[in-house]
Order: structure tokens, then C-alpha cells, then sequence
């Protein structure tokens, strides 16, 4: 046995060579985000169930993956460019990524598939409460409104030389809900899912430092210490028939949206119905977890260097930042002008919930509230437009989809 | 099967094709205006199933408050024979609770905080009385 022979030969197949040959040291920037993930999301508590697994998602595949010749990578982004090219025999061969692909290329599958982001949606329909939003609909305006981000967005990536389907995906960053952007870009632009979970996950988690700002530039001290009245009641009848009705009515508007609205509102149907309580609990609790566990590291391993470090991704941090802004701003003129056509009624800082983010956003809002009049309630009332958010962007994404999907 | 990585690595591309920014203009707008339809007409709906469900709720009401009357009347004929505590619970209630100079509202929100701190379900609590101490 040669002894320096094998020396070598260890030094040459391990991964610390790969460093310093080619573009290896863009695996060491990468490494060196991730671990800047890593300290946001347990640190910092940055989104931590998702950011955890996302960043360490990202260092596994910079770990493994060096290069088209890497042969114990995790993840490996050519065999997703032949499962995307029409040309390629392996075009849409879940069974090529399963017969050559890695551990994470076999879990992003269910990414691919977009069967992690509607099981999530069931997980947060499970958990929602709608009642808010039953007892005013008129947040679904604010829910609406909130979603101007999306399409200011959309517009600046493609005066920026992006692609409509780029666009498109870059644009659903401002709908400020995680599931659904991963489920539209996978679709419309599968090459920038690890920027934009990356960019629509942290701005979810720095939405108290994005949005007070914007809500005290927009709002005079009058209009953010108004009081609203309570909300009706709403009886339990009433929740169990509106999961049925926006499922019927979103899906057969847009019938792209039918995997994400459809999950979310089966999942609102098995908590209110009252006879499914093991189902509700299984998916509030247990299936969440699991799918957050698969959805987080192999959207992770999208942030391969080759794909991720390039001016792209700078561009598409900066278009997200401008879309959560946006979004906020829409919602807060509208709520403005409810504040102005109710008489005083409504507090336009439940506008600014209607960036989903739930319930994040709406506990930004009873903050802001509650500071400029401590007596002020406005959780609840701010809900409505946060739950209203989640159906908004599902339908922004559905249009989206519907305009420049296949 | 001997597969060309190189190659196919060569061929990751950017998706979808470059738009006009007419187009692009066009489109955000259009789909701004989709987001607000769509939500605005399941707020009609809504609207429209809220109405048949407070007009069953009001029907329901009233039928409460004629039966609250009739057990008025009854306590102002016989003071003696009708207390409060005689009242009907709510579903799921352990009792009445004794009301000291606290009103209704007020009452409801100290059950629901003193449950919140408890860490503990209100239903599984019992309030014997809430006196305000002055």
C-alpha cells in the first residue's frame, strides 16, 4: 500500500479540495450563509421552524454538491434541468431523480410536486380561525388591497430584465405567505426557489421592524388610537359553511388555486366541523411538523452556489423588501380610506395585516395600536384582514399561475 | 445509462420568456384588479350568508328575551318562589356567579385573564362570586 498514493487520493476525493479547485470557494460563501441563517433562525428566532432547516439544507448541498461531477451530492440542480427540459429524455422523470438523485433530491420531489406547500396550507386552514373575517367581511378589501407588493413587485423584476415567470415568482414574495411562494415558483421558476424562500421567509420574520415604520408614516396619531366596536358573533353554523363556500367560489374562479385554497379550507373545515378532531390535531400538530421538516431542508438545498450567488439573488432580496413595503402601504391606504368612509370607525392599522403573515402582521398592529391608545384591542379586528391576506395571495399566486403557467 | 451532467448542467436556463414593460404594466394592474374582484365578490357572498344567519340569530333573540320577560314577570309576582339561581345555566356551566357592583362584561373579561394566567381552560374553572373592591 502506497501511503502517499492514498494520502492523495483521500486529499482528491474529499470535499475540503473542492474549495480551492474552480468556483469551489463559492461553496464556502454559501457555507458561510448558511451559518448566517443559522444564527438568525436560533438566535434571532427568524421564522426558526422553517429558516433552521432551510439553512441547513443550504449547507448540506454546499457541502456535497461541487459541480455537475459531484457524485455523493445530496442534490444535484442538473438532474432538475433535464426534469425541466422538453428536450431532454428525462423531461418531467420523477423516476430518473429517484434512480440517480440524492437524499434531498429525492424530498424536494414533494416540493416539485407542490405537495409540501398545500399540506402546509391544510396545517394552517387547521389552525386558523375565521371567525373574524365572518363577522366583517369587508377585511377581504383589506386582504385584497395588501397584495399591491405582489404586482409592484412583478413590474420592477421585469423592468429589471427579469423573465415574466421570474417576475411572476419574485412578485408573490409580497403576498408575505411562504407556501404559496414556494408553490408558484416551483412551477413558474424553479431556478430561483432558494433566493426567493430564503427572501419571503426572512422578511415574514422582520415584518415588527418593516411594517411600524410604514404604519406611522401613513397613519396620524388620531387615526391609530381609534377604538373599534366588537366584532358579532359568529356562530358556529357560519363556520363550518365558509370553508365550503370560498372553496367552491375561489376554486372555481381560479381554478389554479384549487391545491392551495382547497387544503386550506379542508383543513378549516376539520377543525369547525366538531366530528374530526383527531384529523384537525393530526394535521395542526404532527403533519405540520413533519412536512415543515422536508419542506425547509430540501428548499434548503436549492441554494446550491452555481445557482445562488450571482446578482440575481441581491436583486431579488431588494424586489421582496420593496413588495413586504408595498403590500403594507396598500393596506394602510385602504384602511385609511375605511377610517375616512366609516367616520372614525376603522383604525387603518388593521390595513397593514393584510400582508398574510399570520398571525404576525395582525400582532403588529394591536402593538401599534395599543401604543397609541393603551386601551385599544385591535387583535381580533386586525385578524380578519391577516386570514383574508392568506386567501388573497392564494388568489394573486392563482392569477399568476394562470397567466403564465403552462 | 451514461448521462452527460456537463451537459444538462449547461442547459439551466432562465424560465418563461422576457416581457414588454407594457405588458408587464398591463398585467400587474389587471391582476391587482382580479385580487380585488374575486375578494370582493366572496365579501358579497359572505355579506349574504351573514344576513340569513343574523336574521335567524335575531329570531332566536327575540325568542330569549320574551322568555327572559316571562321569568321577569314571574319574579316580580312571586319574589320569593323565582330566584336568579333558578334560571337556566348555559350549556357546559358549572353555576351561576354572584355579581357584586361588576357588570356582565366586565365579569366575562376577569374569567377570561384569570384562565389566560391559570394557563388553564375557562371551562374547567368555577367562579363562585366577583365582588369589585372599591
Amino acid at each position: 500500500m502506497n501511503i502517499l498514493e492514498t494520502l492523495e487520493n483521500l486529499w482528491n476525493g474529499s470535499g475540503f479540495q473542492s474549495f480551492f479547485v474552480g468556483e469551489g470557494w463559492k461553496n464556502l460563501v454559501m457555507i458561510a450563509i448558511s451559518c448566517v441563517l443559522l444564527y438568525l433562525g436560533i438566535r434571532k428566532k427568524f421564522e426558526p421552524l422553517l429558516l433552521v432547516g432551510i439553512a441547513f439544507g443550504c449547507l448540506l448541498v454546499n457541502l456535497s454538491y461541487f459541480g455537475p461531477e459531484s457524485t455523493d451530492a445530496l442534490y444535484h440542480p442538473e438532474l432538475w434541468s433535464a426534469f425541466l427540459d422538453e428536450e431532454s429524455e428525462f423531461y418531467h422523470s420523477y423516476g430518473h431523480v429517484l434512480s440517480h438523485g440524492g437524499l434531498l433530491d429525492i424530498l424536494y420531489i414533494g416540493v416539485k410536486a407542490g405537495v409540501y406547500p398545500s399540506l402546509i396550507f391544510m396545517g394552517v386552514g387547521a389552525m386558523t380561525d375565521f371567525g373574524p373575517l365572518i363577522a366583517n367581511p369587508k377585511s377581504l378589501l383589506l386582504g385584497a388591497a395588501a397584495q399591491m407588493g405582489v404586482f409592484l413587485a412583478f413590474f420592477g423584476a421585469v423592468c429589471l430584465g427579469f423573465t415574466g415567470n421570474q417576475a411572476a415568482s419574485i412578485g408573490i414574495i409580497g403576498g408575505a405567505d411562504g407556501p404559496t411562494a414556494i408553490f408558484l415558483t416551483t412551477r413558474l421558476a424553479p431556478e430561483l426557489l432558494g433566493p426567493i424562500a430564503i427572501a419571503a421567509y426572512s422578511y415574514m420574520a422582520l415584518i415588527p421592524m418593516i411594517q411600524p415604520p410604514l404604519m406611522k408614516l401613513l397613519t396620524t396619531k388620531k387615526e391609530r388610537e381609534v377604538k373599534m366596536e366588537q366584532n358579532r358573533n359568529v356562530t358556529k353554523t357560519e363556520k363550518i359553511i365558509f370553508p365550503i363556500i370560498v372553496a367552491m367560489f375561489v376554486i372555481l374562479l381560479l381554478p389554479s388555486t384549487a391545491p392551495l385554497v382547497g387544503c386550506l379550507m379542508l383543513g378549516n373545515l376539520w377543525r369547525e366541523c366538531g366530528v374530526t378532531e383527531r384529523l384537525s390535531d393530526t394535521v395542526q400538530n404532527a403533519l405540520m411538523n413533519i412536512v415543515t421538516v422536508f419542506l425547509g431542508i430540501s428548499v434548503g438545498a436549492t441554494t446550491a452556489a452555481s445557482s445562488f450567488l450571482n446578482i440575481k439573488t441581491l436583486m431579488i432580496i431588494a424586489l421582496g423588501l420593496t413588495a413586504f413595503a408595498f403590500s403594507t402601504v396598500g393596506g394602510l391606504l385602504v384602511g385609511k380610506l375605511m377610517y375616512l368612509l366609516t367616520g372614525g370607525k376603522v383604525n387603518p392599522l388593521i390595513g397593514s395585516a393584510g400582508v398574510s403573515a399570520v398571525p404576525m402582521a395582525a400582532r403588529v398592529s394591536q402593538m401599534e395600536g395599543q401604543k397609541a391608545n393603551p386601551s385599544n384591542f385591535l387583535l381580533m379586528h386586525a385578524m380578519g384582514p391577516n386570514v383574508a391576506g392568506v386567501i388573497g395571495s392564494a388568489i394573486a399566486a392563482g392569477f399568476l399561475l394562470a397567466v403564465f403557467g403552462k | 445509462m451514461n448521462i452527460n451532467f456537463t451537459l444538462l448542467a449547461a442547459q439551466t436556463a432562465d424560465s418563461g420568456t422576457k416581457m414588454e414593460i407594457g405588458d408587464a404594466a398591463i398585467t400587474a394592474l389587471f391582476g391587482y384588479g382580479v385580487v380585488f374582484a374575486g375578494l370582493v365578490m366572496l365579501m358579497i357572498v359572505l355579506y349574504i350568508t351573514g344576513a340569513v344567519f343574523k336574521s335567524k340569530d335575531a329570531k332566536v333573540k327575540a325568542q330569549e328575551k320574551a322568555v327572559l320577560e316571562n321569568v321577569k314577570k314571574e319574579v316580580e309576582a312571586n319574589p320569593l318562589t323565582v330566584t336568579p339561581l333558578a334560571l337556566p345555566c348555559a350549556p357546559g356551566s358549572a353555576g351561576h356567579v354572584k355579581l357584586h357592583g361588576v357588570p356582565d362584561k366586565e365579569a366575562a373579561m376577569i374569567m377570561a385573564i384569570v384562565a389566560d394566567k391559570m394557563q388553564t381552560p375557562l371551562n374547567e374553572l368555577r367562579f363562585i362570586s366577583i365582588k369589585e373592591v372599591k
